[in-house]
């Protein structure tokens, strides 16, 4: 953030705004569309990316100068990554309701 | 190491900036610590919703087709309104935390507001969509009713009232819990509000400005995933 202080962040808090709001309403939109087994996934995609700038723009996870931040970002995406992939390796091949 | 002109008259210990506590040797490193401490908060808040999720793709999975017909109740278009609120209460927030480190003294008291009214926007149309949730018997435990919807392809034709009931006990868990964390983040941005009306935030000092926003922002990006897990899971014709 303190090498970003010297130009004006505006521009860039407002564009990650309005492609916010654009990826909302095309998320809404999408979902109305027949794509089969593609909703889901156009639909976390989307708010993946919308995730991703949140966090690196309005967080200032871009431009930190403090490194044990980002240190601590890709440690949780990692541990979530081992929650959800190990999880959902072991129930997908499972009958459902099966113990 | 912007603030080095403040960190050499401390260099002997000697408190020449208020808002520096004793145990920092600059405003930055302290400004780092707290907010270091803040990711790791948020970091346990990944993990404790990640189990959420989990359970939710678990049963969305194994339940598709039940799944698909709850969320259909929902009210999209409340949903997708409430996402933008929370849009631009995120922005309201960055400029709050920019104001407040180029010590815009209105700029920063009317972003606090904003966020502030659109966090209270964004609890009242939820609290709307659980008023009709209990109007129509959607809310898990003895009342809970769900009409037996034909859905094509489904192993038993119609859609099995028990398996929606999980869908809705999720869907109250998981917008329950963000909802309170909405109203913990309202409580910090009124007192945010009062700390930056007393003027207490200067470009020294706005940490909790900072902290505060990341909280919010973390607690938006909850509602990113919410929103399309919950309400446009089964919408296309």
């Amino acid at each position: 953030m303190s090498e970003h202080s010297k130009s004006s962040p505006l521009k860039t808090y407002f564009a990650v705004w309005v492609a916010l709001l654009v990826g909302t309403y095309v998320t809404y939109k999408a979902a109305f569309l027949d794509l089969a087994p593609l909703n889901a996934a156009v639909a976390l995609t989307i708010a993946s990316i919308k995730a991703t700038l949140v966090a690196l723009f309005f967080m200032h996870i871009k431009g930190t100068s403090e490194k044990m931040t980002k240190v601590v970002v890709v440690t949780s995406l990692f541990f979530l990554i081992i929650l959800l992939g190990l999880s959902m390796s072991d129930y997908v091949v499972r009958a459902p309701g099966a113990n | 190491m912007a603030d080095s002109s403040i960190a050499v008259q401390n260099a002997h210990g000697e408190a020449q900036n208020p808002a520096l506590l004793h145990h920092f040797a600059e405003p930055e490193q302290q400004r780092n610590a707290a907010s270091l401490g803040m990711w790791v908060f948020l970091g346990t808040e990944v993990m404790f919703f990640g189990g959420l999720f989990v359970s939710y793709l678990v049963y969305r999975l194994w339940y598709f087709g039940d799944f698909g017909a709850a969320s259909k109740t929902l009210n999209v278009k409340l949903g997708a309104t409430n996402t933008a609120f929370l849009i631009c209460s995120s922005l309201t927030v960055v400029l709050a935390v920019w104001a407040a480190q180029t010590a815009r003294r209105t700029l920063l008291l009317v972003s606090l507001g904003l966020t502030l009214l659109l966090g209270l926007a964004f609890l009242g149309i939820k609290g709307i969509e659980y008023h009709d949730k209990f109007v129509e018997h959607h809310v898990p435990g003895a009342s809970f009713s769900f009409e037996h919807e034909k859905i094509p392809g489904h192993p038993d034709h119609y859609a099995n009232a028990q398996h929606a009931q999980i869908y809705f006990a999720l869907y109250f868990i998981m917008t329950g819990l963000h909802a309170l964390h909405m109203i913990v983040g309202i409580g910090i941005f009124l007192w945010l509000f009062t700390m930056a009306w007393k003027g207490r935030f200067t470009p020294e000092y706005n940490t909790p400005v900072e902290i505060g926003g990341l909280y919010w922002h973390f607690v938006d990006i909850i509602w990113i995933y919410l929103f399309p897990l919950l309400y446009l899971i089964d919408q296309h014709p």
